[in-house]
Formats: C-alpha cells, structure tokens, sequence
C-alpha cells in the first residue's frame, strides 16, 4: 500500500469556450511549485490570476525532496509555511563517508534563534497540495487539464491557446509566467531554447518506505563498501518514506535498473540483507546544467526549470525557482499597479540571470567532484577525502553538494551601495533578510513583519512625520522601530534576544530597508527619509 | 597582488629535494600520486593566498604540451 495517493483535481469546463477572448493582467503555465507561489503571491497582492495546468493532479513521485531555509520563509509571507515545516522532515546535519568511515559531518544552521530549520525534506506532491490549497484560499483560479497550445506574443498581450477536454479556447494576457518546468511548452511554442550540457552519468532514485531509527540527516558516501567506486546519498521524507540515490554510471541501462528486482539487492547491501521495505518510486536520470539566454522575452517571463537546469546535488533547483517567483512577483504587480516602468522587469532577468548562473556553477563543481572526469582529478577527489578524516581545511574542499542558499544580488542595479565604510557586518545591499526572533505586535520573527511591500526597519524611532510620509508615498514604505529609546510612532518591537543587532551589525541609529521579496537594498547608519525615498526609487526603476 | 617566489628560497635544497624522493620511497606510481595529491592539497591550503596559487598552476602548466589549461 503506497504512502501516498495524488488528489484529483477537478475540471472544470471554462465559460470561455463560448466568449470571446478575455484579457487576464496575469496567466501562469504551470501549476507547479513555482507557477503556485508565483500565483498564491500575485493574489495576496491583489493581482487576479489564472494558472493553467495540463494535468489534475500534483507531482507523480516525491521528485524534488530538500526545502531550504529561504523556500520555507518564502511560503511563511504567502501563509503556508508551517504547514510544509510541520509535515517535513528538519534536518539540519550532513554526514559525508569515505569507504568505510565517516570522512567528517557538518551543521547547517548551527546557531539558536531562527524560526526555520536549514532544511525540510518533504515529498514533492505533499508540498504541491499545500501550494494548491493555498492557492485555492486565495482565490487564485486553478484550471486543470487546460493545455497551453498556441502562445502568440503581441505588443500589449500574449494571446493563448488552450486545449481542454471540451475543445479549445483562447485568452489574452497582459502577462504570461511560463514555469511550465524543463521541458516547457510555453518555451518550445516560443521557439527558444535553452543553452549548457548534460552530464555523462546516471542516478537511480528508488523512494522506499521503512521503519528506520536513522536519524534525519543528509548522509552522502563516496566509494562505499556497498556500492564500490560509486556515490550514495539518503535522505529522510514525511511517512516513513526514505530516498536513496546510487551513483550508476554513464553505461547504466535505465529500463533495467529502474526494475524492483535490480534495485533489491543495491538496498540489501546497503540496509542489510534482513531490510524490510516498500519500494514506493524509482526512476533512473541524467542531468543537465544550463539555462535560457534570457528568462524574459517581452510580456512572456520564464521562471523555475523552464528557465534554468541544475543537477539535484544542492537542493538548487525547486529553491532557486521559489527565489525566481519570489523576485519577479512584486515587480510585475508594481507594473500592473502603473508605479513602475516596464523596465524593473528586466531586473528579474539580470537578477535571475546571475542566480542562475551561481547555482549553475555551484552545480558543475559539485558534479566534477562527485563524478571525476579523468584519473587525475578523481585521485585529487580521494586525497581531499583522506584528508577531510584528519584535516579540517580538507572538509571545506568536499563537495557533496553546495546546499542552496538565497542569492545574493550583490551586482543588482536596484541596490544603494553603502557609505565607505559605514558596516563591517551584517547583510549588505543585496542579501535576503536575515531572521531573529523579536518581541511585539504583529509577530514574534523578524520576517513577519517583512510581509507585503517595502520596509524601513529603525534601531531607534524616527519622527512620525517621516513614518506618515513613508507610509503615504505612492510606493508605501511601512516603517518598523527596533528598540526605540522613545516611544516609536509606527510599529515597533524589542529585540530582547539581541540576535537582531547582532545579525544587522546594527548600533542606535542604524537603518535597513527591505524590498517586499525581504532582500536588503540599502542600509544607512542614520535615518535619512531623502535618502530612504531615493533608496525606493532607484529599487523601482523610478529614478 | 602576491607573487609567486621563484628565486631560491628553500635554506637546505638538497635536503628538501632528499626528504621529497623519500616520501615516495616504497610507494607504486599509484600510491605517489595519492602521496602527491594530499602534499599538493597540504602546501596550497599553507599557502592560502589565491594569487600566489594561480600563478603557481600557470607556472607548472608552462612548457606542458596538451590542450590549453582551462
């Protein structure tokens, strides 16, 4: 009996079929994890939006299992962040083997006072149902079995054609978010293409169900006694549910190995050979590193694996595509809004572009280092092994994986650089917002209160003219006072923990203004509203 | 921008050069690349200094025959 069996989602026929073509400000192909965010976080900003999804139901397979830190506050500010941290599995240590003993073990998240764990394993589907419920709550309009058949740009929309069971009909969008994952419809009806390589190696992934008193940690092994010359890594999963990846070799057969029989004796030697178990899911892969030139081409913006491909090692690929929405949302609702040109959507490419690219060659390292392409480069890879045992600077060198992390915009043209010299620490220009726990109205983490649009946040008060003029400008900025000496005139808590001056490098005075996709884009050691309103100009494009 | 010291710089050469060939002295061809791969590792992470290491590899690489180093 399988853990898990996928919801139907129901079609429904569209009314559309009779009418003539009606013009949404947003259409999302996909309804996958990105198309759902992207979809959930235009609603909650008061953009309608349709999302087309060809299927009826959430992912075949656990697919994409490691959620990172930055994912799980992504889906905190769009209302369904406890839930897939409830339902996951935290873990926040790896273990790296070599042959027959542990090669050393690192900790992701070793220090107290963050809400979020630096990962959650989750199967895909249970994270795609709490995406879709989600959605579902915030009158997102979901059409399932609508397939994308004909995309036709225009100066002022993109014309659609979908096919549904009950025929085809056509709708227009201001704007179309393609994340319609790798091999995407929207890209191939477009025509375009996407440029990198493929890898010369194959994994199989067998998903098993047991009961197992390992505990939930990232164990990866090179060269083990149970799988000679190859590489393994496990991961625990809600319900029992375990994923195990061999390293097969570019002459693996796929068909054959993807058979229960072939797979039985691979868990065996590794389990042990009483192991009891369910096989729930296997299949065999190869994988790709590289991405479209472009991931906007006018009104039509790629986001997720339809834009950009990495090798699963890292948890970089469902995590950068939770970024991209992240990043492309609040600009196309300030542009629908009329607040910003056009052009602050060409800052999600170059934005993107350079994640991309980041996670593209944290991916490629990782791959050289987990398979060695010739004799040389594969005795480097033992010795820097041997070494890690005894040498802790050999430990920085393994590369099992660079586990995602949020970008950092640091080349963003929407950034205000620092005065010279103002900070030593904390995040600079460009950075995700970093979590602390702090004590007062409107939530007990930071993030909370990072939660729709821009945010200056004070370590001190400032004048109440000055949060009245923030608040009222066409751009509002809320203003947040951390520590007032005085009491505050907006919102304001205490940081009794001190984790937020700490983190911010923060002293009296001490400004950060946030985006609303809660990244740094200008810091300032005493409160300036100008230079807070330029700050918010130039991160709009308005300047 | 550190440079790579390339005048004479080890006091005893000919100790270092003895104490060098010993560390191989039993080993296959096999086992002295592994031997060579962690001393390399070894003195690069002594060294530290990015720079100083780059213009080691294009020195070693010199007068190499084979495909342009990437």
């Amino acid at each position: 009996m399988a853990s898990h069996v996928n919801p139907v989602y129901e079609y429904r026929r569209p009314a559309d079929l009779d009418a003539p073509a009606v013009r949404h400000p947003v259409i999302v192909v996909g309804a996958g994890p990105v198309g759902l965010v992207a979809a959930i976080d235009l609603a909650q900003r008061g953009v309608p939006v349709v999302v087309l999804d060809e299927d009826c139901t959430v992912s075949v397979g656990s697919r994409a299992i490691c959620y990172a830190k930055r994912t799980l506050e992504i889906l905190d500010r769009l209302g369904c962040g406890e839930r897939v941290a409830q339902k996951g599995v935290q873990w926040h240590v790896g273990r790296v083997y070599f042959r027959d003993a542990q090669a050393y073990q690192f900790d992701l998240l070793p220090e107290a006072g963050h809400r979020r764990p630096a990962f959650v394993n989750l199967q895909q589907y249970h994270f795609e149902e709490a995406l879709v419920d989600r959605a579902r709550e915030t009158g997102v309009d979901l059409r399932w079995c609508h397939e994308v058949v004909g995309v036709l740009p225009r100066d002022d929309a993109v014309d659609v054609e979908i096919r549904t069971p009950d025929g085809t009909y056509r709708l227009e969008a201001q704007w179309l978010i393609a994340a319609d994952g790798a091999r995407s419809t929207v890209r191939r009806l477009m025509g375009l293409d996407t440029e990198g390589k493929v890898f010369r190696d194959r994994f199989l992934i067998a998903d098993i169900r047991m009961r197992s008193d390992f505990p939930a940690e990232r164990r990866f092994w090179f060269d083990p006694p149970f799988h000679p010359g190859q590489s393994v890594l496990l991961h625990r999963q809600a319900d029992d549910v375990w994923r195990v990846d061999f390293q097969l070799g570019w002459d693996a057969d796929p068909e054959l190995e993807k058979q229960p029989e072939r797979i039985a004796p691979r868990l065996r030697a590794m389990l042990g050979a009483d192991v009891r178990y369910e096989l729930e899911w296997a299949s065999v892969y190869t994988f790709q590193c590289r991405r479209m030139q472009r991931f906007r081409h006018g009104r039509v913006i790629f986001a997720g694996d339809a834009a950009h491909l990495v090798s699963p090692f890292g948890a970089r690929g469902a995590n950068s595509g939770m970024q991209d929405a992240d990043n492309l949302v609040w600009k196309l609702a300030l542009v629908l809004e009329g607040k910003a040109p056009e052009r602050l959507l060409d800052t999600y490419d170059a934005e993107r572009v350079a994640a991309a690219d980041e996670n593209i060659r944290h991916s490629t390292r990782s791959t050289d280092f987990i398979t060695p392409k010739s004799a040389v480069s594969r005795i480097f890879r033992d010795a820097v092994l041997d070494l890690a045992r005894e040498h802790a600077f050999a430990r920085r060198l393994v590369n099992s994986g660079r586990l995602s992390t949020p970008a950092l915009l640091r080349d963003s043209p929407l950034n205000t650089a620092d005065e010279p010299a103002a900070f030593a620490g904390g995040p600079g220009p460009g950075h995700a917002a970093i979590d602390a726990p702090v004590v007062g109205e409107g939530g007990s983490w930071l993030l909370d209160h990072l939660c729709r649009g821009f945010t200056l946040i004070t370590f001190d008060a400032i004048p109440a003219s000055a949060v009245e003029t923030l608040a009222r400008a066409r751009i509002p900025c809320a203003t947040l006072a951390v520590d007032a000496s005085v009491p505050a005139p907006g919102a304001s808590v205490r940081d009794a923990q001190h984790h937020l001056a700490h983190r911010y490098a923060a002293r009296p005075g001490t400004c950060y203004l946030f985006r609303p996709d809660q990244h740094v884009c200008a810091r300032w050691r005493a409160f300036d509203l100008r230079a807070v309103e330029r700050a918010i100009a130039r991160a709009t494009c308005n300047d | 921008m550190s440079r790579l010291i390339t005048e004479p710089n080890l006091a005893e050469p000919d100790d270092f050069y003895e104490q060098l060939i010993g560390m191989h002295r039993g080993l296959d061809d096999a086992a002295s690349a592994r031997c060579n791969a962690k001393l390399i590792l070894l003195l690069a992470n002594h060294i530290g200094d990015m720079d100083v290491l780059a213009q080691a590899l294009a020195a070693a690489r010199e007068g190499i025959d084979g495909a342009p180093a990437a």
